[in-house]
Formats: C-alpha cells, sequence, structure tokens
C-alpha cells in the first residue's frame, strides 16, 4: 500500500527531525534550539525541494538517469561564484549583501534555464535531446570557464570559491532560507495540483496529447517550477548534484507506482530523511562539520553507477 | 469525415507532403498505404494534430482541427501513435484506464471503470491486465495500446501502424476486432483511419483506401479499384500480381 510507505517515510522524517533538534541538548537551551531550528528547516527545504524537481524533470524528459544538474544547473552556480570572486575579491565576495545574492542568483538560474527551455521549445520543435545535449554544452563551457577563471585568481581566493563548491548547511541566512523555503511550499502547492496531469505527461508527449493535454505549455511551466526549485535550493546552500537522483530512484522503487501523487511527495520525504539523518549522523554522533554533502556525493555517485551498470535506468 | 484541404508539410529541407486533399468518408476502415517515406505517418500524426500544421486545413465533422482545443479533440478522436516506451512503470490496466483520461480528468467513476474492463476483454488482455507494461512483448504492448485508444470512446480511432510486431495470430485478431468494431451494426460504431505496410490486410479488411507516394495523394477510392496491378505497380515501382480471393483483390507482392 503506497499510503501506508509514505506514512512511514513520514514518522521516519519526524523522528530524525526530533533527533537532530533535541539529541545531546545542553548549555543555553534556547540559542541552540533556534540555531538548530534553522538548520533543519534548510535541509527540509533543500531536500523537498531537490527530491521532487528530479522527480517531475524525470517525469518530462521520460529519462531515470538524468536529473537538473545534467542541464548544468550547478556549473552555472559555480562560474556565477567564481565570477564574482573574481571581479569582487575574496573579501568583497564575503561581505556581499546575502538577501540581494541570493535573490540575484536565483534570479540569473532561473532566467538561464528558462531561456534555454524558451529557445528550444518555443520553436515547435520540442526536441528534448537537443535541448539536454545543449545543456550537457553547456555545462562542460561553465565548468571550464570556472576551471580557467580559478586558475588565475590568486591562490587564498582560490580558497573562498573552494568553500563554495559544496553543499554547506553550516551558516544559512534566516532571510535566504525564508525566501527559498516560500518559493518551494509555492511549486509543491501547484504541483499537488496537477498531479494527475504529470501521471499523463508520463506517458510520452503523442499519448499525452491525444488525451488531451495541452503537453508543451504544461512542460514548460513545469520546467520552469523544476528551475525555480533547483535555483532556490543551490542557492541556498550549493550544489548537491546526486542527492536527487538517489532520491528519485528509490522513491520510484519504494513506491512502485506511477502516480505522482505517491512519487512526489515519497521523493521529497526521502530526501530531507537522507539529508537530516545524515547530518545528525555527522554532526551529533561523529562530531564532524560539514561533511555531510561530499558524503551524499560519494554515495550518490557510487549508487548512479550502480545503476547504470545494473541496466535498472532505461 | 474527415476533409484534407491543401495540406503541405516539410520538415527541415525535405518536403514531406505537398498540397494533399482528400476526403476520409464516415466509413469503416479507411488504410493510408504507400512506399516508405510517402508521407503516410505524417498524414495522420496532422490529422490527430500531434504535429502542428503548416499549411492547408483539416476539418473532422465540420470541426477545424487548428481551432478547436486539443481538449475537445480528446472526445472526438483517439490516436495510437508508433510507440517509443513509457518512462512509467505502468500495469496495463492503468494504462488502458489512461484511455478514460478525457473524461474523468483524473477522477474516474463506475462508468470508466466499465469501459475500461470492455476495453481489456475486447482486446484479449485479461491474462495481462496485471502485469508490468515493461515486462511485455512489443507485439502484447501494441495491443494495450491500442485498448487504450478504443477505451477513450471516440467517433474517429487513428492506429498508426498498428500491426507492427503483432505474429500472424494477433495480427489477424486486431483487425478482425477493429473491423468488428467499425461495422454499422457494432452497438457504436467507430470510424478507423490506420496507416498499413501488409497490403493485403488493407485489401482484406478495409472500405476505403488512400495511397500515398512521395508527398501526394497516388490514388483513392474502394479497395478493388485501388488495389490493381496498374496502380500498385506505379506506386511500389515494381511489378505486382493483383489476384481476386472471395471477391478482394489478394496482391502477390512477395513472388
Amino acid at each position: 500500500m503506497p499510503e501506508r510507505r509514505l506514512m512511514l517515510l513520514a514518522a521516519l522524517l519526524t523522528a530524525a527531525s526530533a533527533f537532530f533538534l533535541f539529541w545531546g541538548l545542553k548549555g543555553p537551551v534556547g540559542f541552540i534550539l533556534e540555531l538548530r531550528a534553522t538548520k533543519l528547516a534548510a535541509l527540509l527545504v533543500v531536500g523537498v525541494a531537490l527530491g521532487t524537481s528530479t522527480v517531475v524533470f524525470q517525469t518530462i524528459t521520460g529519462n531515470r538517469i538524468l536529473t537538473p544538474a545534467i542541464m548544468g544547473f550547478d556549473a552555472l552556480f559555480l562560474l556565477m561564484q567564481t565570477v564574482l570572486v573574481f571581479l569582487l575579491g575574496g573579501i568583497g565576495y564575503a561581505t556581499l549583501p546575502g538577501g540581494a545574492k541570493f535573490l540575484l542568483e536565483t534570479l540569473v538560474m532561473m532566467g538561464a534555464a528558462m531561456l534555454l527551455f524558451a529557445l528550444l521549445m518555443g520553436r515547435g520543435r520540442q526536441d528534448m535531446h537537443r535541448m539536454l545535449l545543449v545543456g550537457v554544452i553547456f555545462g562542460v563551457l561553465f565548468r571550464s570557464l570556472t576551471a580557467f577563471l580559478q586558475r588565475i585568481i590568486d591562490p587564498s581566493e582560490f580558497a573562498v570559491v573552494q568553500g563554495a563548491m559544496f553543499a554547506s548547511f553550516g551558516a544559512v541566512d534566516p532571510l535566504q532560507l525564508a525566501i527559498a523555503g516560500a518559493v518551494t511550499v509555492l511549486a509543491l502547492a501547484v504541483l499537488w495540483r496537477i498531479a494527475g496531469e504529470l501521471d499523463v505527461v508520463a506517458l510520452g508527449r503523442n499519448a499525452a496529447i491525444g488525451l488531451g493535454l495541452p503537453f508543451d505549455r504544461l512542460v514548460l511551466g513545469l520546467l520552469a517550477l523544476v528551475a525555480a526549485l533547483v535555483s532556490v535550493s543551490t542557492a541556498l546552500v550549493g550544489p548537491i548534484t546526486f542527492l536527487g537522483l538517489l532520491v528519485a530512484a528509490l522513491a520510484h522503487g519504494i513506491m512502485r507506482t506511477h502516480r505522482h501523487a505517491f512519487l512526489l511527495p515519497a521523493a521529497g520525504m526521502l530526501a530531507a530523511l537522507v539529508l537530516v539523518a545524515g547530518q545528525s549522523l555527522f554532526e551529533r554522533v561523529l562530531r564532524m562539520q560539514s561533511t555531510l554533502s561530499v558524503i551524499v556525493e560519494f554515495l550518490g555517485g557510487l549508487f548512479f553507477l550502480y545503476l547504470v551498470l545494473r541496466g535498472r535506468i532505461r | 469525415m474527415i476533409s484534407i484541404r491543401n495540406v503541405s508539410h516539410r520538415i527541415g529541407q525535405s518536403q514531406i507532403l505537398r498540397d494533399v486533399s482528400a476526403d476520409i468518408p464516415d466509413a469503416g476502415i479507411t488504410a493510408l498505404i504507400g512506399p516508405n517515406g510517402a508521407g503516410k505517418s505524417t498524414l495522420l500524426n496532422l490529422v490527430a494534430r500531434l504535429l502542428t500544421l503548416q499549411t492547408g486545413r483539416i476539418e473532422i465533422d465540420g470541426q477545424d482541427i487548428a481551432r478547436t482545443s486539443s481538449r475537445d479533440l480528446a472526445l472526438k478522436l483517439a490516436i495510437v501513435a508508433q510507440q517509443l516506451g513509457v518512462a512509467s512503470r505502468l500495469r496495463v490496466r492503468d494504462l488502458v484506464g489512461f484511455g478514460r483520461w478525457p473524461h474523468h480528468r483524473g477522477r474516474p467513476g463506475p462508468e470508466d471503470e466499465a469501459t475500461v474492463a470492455e476495453a481489456i476483454a475486447s482486446f484479449d488482455l485479461g491474462a495481462l491486465q496485471h502485469r508490468f507494461l515493461d515486462e511485455l512483448s512489443g507485439g502484447q504492448q501494441q495491443r494495450a495500446f491500442v485498448a487504450m485508444g478504443f477505451a477513450q470512446g471516440t467517433d474517429w480511432l487513428l492506429l498508426d501502424e498498428p500491426l507492427n510486431n503483432l505474429d500472424m495470430f494477433h495480427a489477424r485478431a486486431l483487425m478482425a476486432r477493429v473491423h468488428a468494431l467499425s461495422r454499422p451494426e457494432a452497438p457504436r460504431p467507430r470510424r478507423v483511419v490506420m496507416v498499413v505496410h501488409e497490403i493485403n490486410y488493407a485489401a482484406a479488411w478495409a472500405d476505403h483506401i488512400i495511397a500515398l507516394k512521395d508527398g501526394a495523394v497516388a490514388a483513392c477510392g474502394a479497395p478493388t479499384e485501388v488495389l490493381t496491378n496498374p496502380v500498385l505497380s506505379a506506386l511500389f515501382g515494381m511489378e505486382i500480381r493483383v489476384e481476386e480471393l472471395h471477391g478482394r483483390p489478394l496482391i502477390l507482392h512477395h513472388i
């Protein structure tokens, strides 16, 4: 029963969140709780945003190995960070106003995503493969530009860029978190309403149009939602490439249904669970800082290879 | 009636259809035949609005498809396109159930369930209905998709090479089934338009034939008029013997 499995996931997520909040609580309780609650909220927002956006993206493209990261999102984020450091210097970069920088990053990434999508879809070609290929090539271009800029900046400033290369939940700005949370909740509300349409989209373009769905318009709207979700979460904590892939595959495996009304919440909760449980383990039990995303990337990458080699993804 | 007027279509540099005008009558099965690359599938996809009309005009029972919403068209015609596989993990029954989407838009009622059950029985899918689509053979998938098109409950049923992947048992069974559905005495006669490669299926079952060559209509009419030695020999560019069996043409194209 998919309902039961969803309930179980919700229970696990609640337990993990409670553990994260209350384990080893001593000293100034109010202060620590506030700190931990902010961090927990960031983990939840990022997890839910990445999990659901990946499932939607895979449904649109009809492919289970693709994630928004392959469209060059992460590469664009890193390029932006590197360009900022290059132009402003390490100190200038560190003293940028958080809210403005966040909004700018989100807007640039959404703009770039929509430009890419609209450019290729607007010609009436609906050629998903060409769009993906262009995305991959842009990703390589962004990465190369980033590498080039990193070579010519000061080594001490390179350290600043390096800090942005892996996702960090260490210091999350409450204002940025509020904006990201609001965007995520809005996107989720829309996705929830059209979960049934998503089931039809998964049948492919021909079948969906045959059943009377305004496919091209719907897909453009969905891509905008995906762009928004990925942008806010990346701008909030940094790039996590493989988490989406990991949880989307798990969600499909665990729920064993085609219905997005189950798949979306499952993927969102799984991603949040991986992040919250992982962060609890590292911070509370192993007493390590800011290594979670590295481990998630490592395990996610291994899992990705496993899926490809086993031919479990088509 | 589907009326096609002055339809031309180009993809990139190549002209796929040149000024095609044809009528698909309100009778039984209409078969689109012709050599590879003649534009049969393109024409069918244009009628089904899977491709956007570039020039010309297509009307279905008097409704201009360029001015009718996709949603309304879904209640008028069902298209079973050539399949490229489905990404979701779907059971056959779920797939056939999607045929009812234009009617219930996400909330199936008892009526929809009944139609789905009828479609499953009618296309001999009872034993497969709880199997996952990706565990079926190409031919079984093909049947499931045709059943989905049937479940959509439309006047017009468009099939793009429905016999692909089917063995002779299932190909004949599918044609017999579609033929029965299209007879005037059927409870709700459907009008079927199909692209057929194996020309003897068209000869045996179709009521009307449209032959395309190089993006233009080469011939159209009843099977006995179109499926003749001169027409077919010109159409396929080879000498083709045509005999007669039970009052219908029998094309000996393989010897």
